[in-house]
């Protein structure tokens, strides 16, 4: 048998054990300048099946962009690929100025996925999630470690650190799971849904951390379906519906140009909505009739009360609101954002 | 608890950041596995050890004692020299499909760890090879756990039964590439079921396991040639023996190679489906 090249065994150990990033062969590509999403006529289809049907949308880079919609409206299919793991059917699509199709993992680098249902691994802790996650993106160790303590504190999971996934709440895997999208330092954070399924206190936590994340300068392409949350975090918006942009802008002006100041809601007996909406006509901007109420548009929502009691109109309750994005979707798409 | 500190207090900036060697990246997928693996090992190898050890006492040395005095053994050996090189290709056998089914089902449906994955700069090409790098790894583990254990009971003749290890994780291999496919195809458990009841129990009975393929009725014995395991336990049986007939040795390492090399294109096409919508 012949002697064992000792000398080499110890040399690979030593480069092993060198971080990636120190190595001079590596150099970062140039920044891009210009929009960070850029989509043209963009396209998906699933066999006959349309899901996105020709989207123009643009995104500067610190702003914050909501796609907002019913399920089924597109988003998760325009979110996917945004995210530059489905490919394109029709159209241009451009993230940092890169085209999915040929640079993914240029692009996949540098963006933070939030995706609809939490992929976590339940049998690993916490704090491994994170580890686990910045190796995919080449980190080392010492950075993965140093990250993965400033994320659990910025996601309020410090304490459960070495804790299983399986048993948290599932606002606390909602955190991690954003905690864990922005390892790499992402410019570009893509959070689908971020909030659906959680209790109102879970939401108003995540919302107050995505702002904290949007004033330090990451850029946010969110999708949702709550209009609460789309005005909370958005600077601007557009809504879609069976694939198509139907309107787009900042929440107050889209509220502005599709509906109006105030909203005056009337409930009555089920059915005998028809003659309190007869005898409405001429009140207020516009007059929506769902199954459940009147919703009547109105500048001023007290006056608009005080003409309908004048006509001897008695519902069971009235209610003068501010307008909110949901009267918007109302308007754009004639039915409640209920499925 | 209301932190102040913004995520960005690290000391790198956000910006492109230089593209990973395909080394490295599937060196992520393989440490993913290694972490997971943590987590179950004492369980895991218990299971390795005892599965496989019960196979030779109840074969190798209670029915192989029985085999020795009536017949005088299997084509000049013993019966327990004959059966242990199967046991280690059908252990390899089970171990793949231990690894490719139920495992391979959750991470696309359960856990999602295949969509977290592509989320990153990975591919599904090291998805897929980090994953198999892994299930190499288990055979390899296995089928050293298991010859250790077999040659304290003296049940080799030779020591080039340690060929038998690479050729235990081939055949491993022959199995687990094809049925990751499999897997990213299928829905339910009756896949599952059929594959099992159908497909792999009679594969282990009837691939010259527990008695030579040519004890068979003549038109069984083409179906025997044809099945990988067939293959593996000649090949091991081969190593096991010291044998030195290399033509045949070939032969039974070709197939193994088309499984595995067949099963990749298969299996590439089914992640690629299930995974780029």
């Amino acid at each position: 048998m012949r002697s064992l090249p000792f000398g080499t065994v110890v040399r690979v150990t030593a480069n092993g054990s060198a971080t990636p990033a120190e190595r001079p062969t590596r150099r970062r590509p140039a920044p891009t300048s210009g929009p960070i999403l850029l989509a043209r006529g963009l396209r998906k289809t699933f066999g006959e099946f349309t899901a996105v049907d020709g989207i123009d949308v643009e995104v500067q880079a610190g702003e914050s962009f909501g796609f907002l919609g019913p399920n089924g409206a597109g988003k998760s299919s325009t979110m996917r690929m945004v995210g530059a793991v489905s490919p394109v059917s029709g159209g241009e699509l451009r993230i940092f100025g890169l085209d999915p199709a040929s640079d993914g993992p240029a692009i996949r680098a540098r963006l933070g996925v939030c995706p609809q249902t939490d992929n976590l691994d339940d049998e690993l802790t916490v704090e491994e999630n994170l580890w686990i996650y910045g190796r995919y993106f080449g980190l080392s160790r010492a950075q993965v470690r140093e990250r993965a303590a400033e994320l659990l504190e910025f996601a309020q999971l410090t304490d459960r650190a070495g804790d299983k996934v399986e048993p948290l709440s599932g606002g606390m895997k909602r955190r991690l799971t954003i905690a864990r999208s922005l390892i790499n330092n992402p410019e570009l954070l893509l959070l689908d849904e971020p909030t659906t399924g959680l209790d109102p206190q879970a939401r108003h936590v995540l919302w107050d951390r995505l702002f904290r994340l949007k004033r330090s300068g990451v850029t946010l392409v969110i999708t949702t379906h709550y209009m609460d949350e789309a005005e909370q975090l958005c600077d601007r918006l557009v809504v879609m519906d069976h694939g198509r942009i139907v309107a787009e802008g900042s929440p107050r002006d889209l509220i502005a140009r599709y509906s109006t100041r105030e909203v005056l809601e009337l409930r009555f007996d089920a059915d005998d909505q028809a003659a309190p909406a007869a005898a409405l006509a001429g009140v207020g901007e516009r007059l929506e009739v769902l199954p459940d109420r009147l919703l009547l548009y109105a500048h001023d929502g007290d006056a608009a009360l005080s003409a309908a009691s004048a006509r001897g109109i008695r519902p069971l309750s009235a209610l003068v609101r501010r307008s909110t994005l949901e009267d918007v979707f109302l308007h754009l798409t004639g039915r409640t954002l209920v499925d | 608890m209301t932190s102040t500190s913004t995520p960005y207090a690290g000391r790198e900036a956000p910006g492109p950041r230089p593209p990973l060697a395909r080394g490295e990246r599937m060196g992520s997928v393989v440490a993913y596995f290694v972490d997971v693996y943590r987590r179950v090992w004492r369980g895991s190898i218990i299971g390795r050890f005892l599965s496989p050890l019960m196979f030779l006492l109840s074969m190798g040395l209670g029915l192989g004692t029985l085999v020795d005095r009536s017949s005088g053994g299997v084509d000049g050996h013993t019966y327990l020299h004959f059966v242990v090189p199967a046991i280690i290709a059908t252990q390899a056998m089970w171990v793949a499909l231990g690894e490719s089914t139920y495992q391979v089902r959750s991470y696309f449906k359960y856990n999602r760890m295949y969509d977290a994955m592509l989320a990153t700069p990975l591919s599904v090409t090291d998805v897929l090879v980090g994953h198999l790098l892994t299930v190499a790894a288990h055979l390899t583990v296995a089928t050293v756990v298991f010859v250790a254990v077999a040659a304290l009971f003296g049940g080799f003749a030779s020591w080039t039964v340690l060929l038998a290890v690479p050729v235990a994780v081939l055949t491993g291999l022959a199995f687990a590439v094809p049925i990751f496919g499999f897997s990213s195809r299928s829905d339910g458990d009756d896949g599952f079921n059929i594959l099992f009841r159908l497909v792999i129990t009679p594969l282990m009975l009837f691939s010259g396991t527990f008695f030579p393929v040519s004890q068979l009725p003549l038109v069984l014995q083409p179906v025997a040639w044809a099945t990988p395991l067939w293959h593996g336990v000649e090949l091991s049986r081969a190593a096991a023996y010291g044998r030195t007939d290399l033509w045949p040795c070939l032969g039974h390492l070709a197939v193994l190679l088309v499984f595995v090399g067949a099963g990749w294109v298969y299996t590439l096409r089914g992640y690629t489906k299930a995974l780029v919508r």
